[in-house]
């Protein structure tokens, strides 16, 4: 059984938010953050342990369920979600030595931190649909506040325009809840199992077809905005740029991934209902149009921020394009993928953020020669920006290698699509980032140092996985791709 | 073929459903929609009740109850707060003029419908042609959020949205479990509560509640 495990994940962060929204004014609110955090990653490190062990397990009357493809991303997120508080303390030390916070900003912020952190692991660890929903929507409101934080104009903008798009976007996916579920009650019969995917994986053969063909489709629109797909994605880049940093950084890498989490598993769903790649090609469709469209806006991009969440649609759709190919192979390396592209996006954001806190604007014609004034957030930008580009050696690389080389194999007609966007995508964020860290600098040292080792962990986790990855890993993530299939 | 008196009484609520919908797309006055909210709440929990009573599931009782407090009871009461705080009456123009949306609206009724035709030949019971319904309302609720200026009238278009989704939930597959209802109504709560924060702080930055003054993060001006 993993129910104390399981119970040790999802209250710590709870109970962190309530602590915080206590005693989140006190000066060591930071620390007890982090403290939090780390407690819920040592939870998580357990889980995993004894699920990798053990196999399976469902918990509390089957209304959690862990599998191998829903522990890594737990692990994932516990892991990214600690190194961003550590990276959050002194971040928000300087921007409050900057006038740009009070204190009450910040207590806000500390629990909204880890109460948002709860609410990403029920979405990733539950076993009923609904509840699904429940925490992916709790996910918006508890980050919404953190988008507006400034009080600026601009990000009060941002922020309204998170809440009503993901708002619409999450009413419809629960529209394809209710249909799959209407769709569910007449095999499964009335009452709570009908929402349980490990009952509805079961049965998923003898599910009307068209109901769920449906339900996919408002599930993947739903959620879909959420991940970012173009053309939901409207409300990314904003609340990306005018946010806080860390909040930005798990936003982009951890968020996304819940919600494409909640798109495979229906997929799954679905796919054994029809029997035909229906949602597989409406995922491709997604995917390759929200790489092409990204990468087109990259080249327009001025605000340091706003190019990296696009640099995030990017790459969102590359994953969400590898899972609708389905089949091992690209199953394996979208979640590869996923797991690369969440550390070496909040390394990337860690790094903007220190540096646009030492230029005093966000715009990158205004960032000059970071090397020259702090070599370490300009040589972690640097190859933080390489990396996420897919610059061997490091891990991007091997999982966009090995998403193209199955395009090649099964969709060669989308090969070319793929390498071109890539191209303009490395193009248009090395041309800008070069003279950000190179070059004759204007900008200014920093009240705090500067909290630079999250960034270059993530960066050795991603180059360490690019060179050699340990075959319990290999098999783990194997296993993860036989079960979404 | 006879049908069941319960069933009647639930597609007749269902219909008063989509014309409380199209009344909110007309209303400009900020009362009255708020107003047509609370119906809405109403019809909403006669027809949970009537759902519950027909089929004999004792859990919808309880949703039925939630819906009456929550959706007739406290989020008008909370809106209602809200907008003699902030003293706005009139959204002063919607972006499309009505007819027009009128119009829309009665494309996006005959739409949803031929989407529905093939779920609805496989329900039983009495969710025939429900689903149908229930996805114009939604469809018609993201209309008005779409053509309305003021934060507080796409707050309410919002809700309606919401509404008609639970309309879906009880109505057309008899109740989601119970522990979904109440994580759904707790998350529409917060979001309610936190609009109202959303309020003050977009007035007091922007000095109104017309959102054409947010339109102004583009990438090329970013």
């Amino acid at each position: 059984m993993i129910d104390w495990q399981l119970l040790a994940l999802l209250l710590t962060p709870l109970l962190g938010g309530a602590l915080l929204a206590v005693l989140g004014s006190r000066s060591w609110a930071a620390e007890l953050n982090s403290l939090m955090s780390f407690f819920t990653f040592i939870a998580s490190v357990v889980l995993t342990v004894k699920v990798i062990n053990a196999g399976p397990q469902v918990a509390f009357g089957e209304q959690f369920f862990i599998d191998p493809f829903n522990v890594f991303l737990v692990a994932l997120t516990a892991f990214v979600a600690f190194t961003t508080s550590l990276f959050s303390r002194p971040y928000m030390r300087i921007e409050q030595h900057h006038g740009k916070l009070s204190t009450p900003m910040l207590h806000l912020y500390y629990s909204m931190y880890q109460l948002f952190t709860c609410t990403m692991l029920v979405a990733l660890t539950t076993n009923n649909m609904g509840i699904i929903w429940v925490a992916m929507e709790a996910a918006t409101l508890t980050t919404v506040l953190l988008v507006s934080l400034y009080r600026t104009p601009a990000s009060l903008e941002a922020a309204w325009k998170y809440f009503i798009l993901c708002g619409v976007g999450i009413a419809l996916a629960l529209f394809g809840t209710i249909l799959m579920y209407f769709a569910a009650e007449r095999v499964l019969g009335e009452g709570g199992t009908a929402l349980l995917w490990t009952h509805l994986n079961q049965v998923k053969g003898q599910l009307e077809p068209t109901v769920l063909k449906l339900a996919f489709i408002f599930l993947l629109v739903g959620y879909g905005t959420k991940i970012g797909l173009v053309p939901l994605h409207s409300w990314l880049p904003d609340a990306h740029a005018e946010g806080p940093t860390p909040v930005s950084a798990v936003l982009s890498g951890l968020l996304l991934n819940v919600a494409l989490t909640a798109v495979m598993r229906s997929k799954v769903l679905v796919d054994g209902s029809l029997g035909t790649h229906f949602a597989g090609n409406l995922m491709m469709g997604f995917g390759l149009l929200s790489v092409v469209v990204a990468s087109l806006f990259l080249s327009r991009q001025k605000d340091i921020k706003r190019m990296f969440a696009y640099s995030s649609i990017e790459h969102m759709g590359l994953i969400t394009f590898a899972f609708g190919m389905g089949g091992p192979v690209a199953t394996f390396a979208a979640m590869l993928h996923m797991t690369m592209h969440s550390l070496t996006k909040s390394a990337i954001f860690f790094a903007v953020g220190h540096a646009v806190q030492k230029a005093g604007t966000q715009q990158m014609e205004h960032i000059r020669g970071l090397l020259q004034v702090s070599p370490t957030v300009g040589w972690g930008l640097i190859l933080g920006t390489l990396a996420i580009l897919g610059m061997p050696p490091f891990g991007v690389f091997a999982s966009e290698f090995l998403i193209i080389t199955t395009a090649m194999h099964e969709y060669p007609w989308t090969t070319p699509i793929l390498l071109i966007a890539l191209g303009i995508a490395f193009a248009a964020i090395f041309g800008k980032i070069q003279p950000v860290v190179f070059g004759e600098t204007t900008v200014k040292p920093l009240p705090h140092p500067p909290a630079l080792i999250p960034v270059f962990v993530h960066l050795l986790l991603v180059l360490i996985l690019g060179l050699y990855m340990p075959s319990y890993l290999a098999n783990w993530y194997r296993q993860a791709a036989t079960l979404l299939g | 073929m006879q049908i069941p008196l319960p069933l009647q009484f639930v597609n007749l609520l269902a219909s008063l459903l989509l014309l409380v919908v199209f009344a909110m797309l007309a209303q400009r006055r900020i009362l009255s929609l708020i107003n047509l909210f609370a119906l809405q709440g109403v019809i909403l929990s006669l027809s949970t009740f009537v759902v519950a009573y027909s089929t004999a599931q004792h859990h919808l009782y309880y949703s039925a109850w939630l819906t009456l407090i929550l959706k007739v009871l406290v989020l008008p009461w909370l809106l209602h707060r809200l907008i003699a705080r902030l003293n706005v009456k009139w959204d002063v123009e919607t972006l499309i003029n009505i007819p027009t949306t009128m119009l829309v609206g009665i494309a996006l009724v005959i739409f949803s419908f031929n989407l529905a035709a093939p779920i609805s030949q496989l329900s039983q019971g009495i969710t025939r042609g429900l689903i149908g319904i229930a996805l114009a309302s939604v469809l018609l609720s993201l209309l008005m959020m779409l053509t309305r200026r003021k934060a507080i009238s796409q707050v309410v278009a919002f809700l309606s949205l919401e509404n008609s989704l639970f309309f879906a939930a009880t109505s057309a597959t008899q109740g989601m479990p119970l522990v979904v209802e109440f994580g759904i109504a707790l998350d529409v709560l917060v979001a309610t509560y936190i609009f109202g924060i959303f309020f003050f702080q977009i007035r007091e930055t922007f000095d109104s509640l017309d959102i054409s003054h947010m339109e102004n993060l583009k990438d090329d001006n970013a």
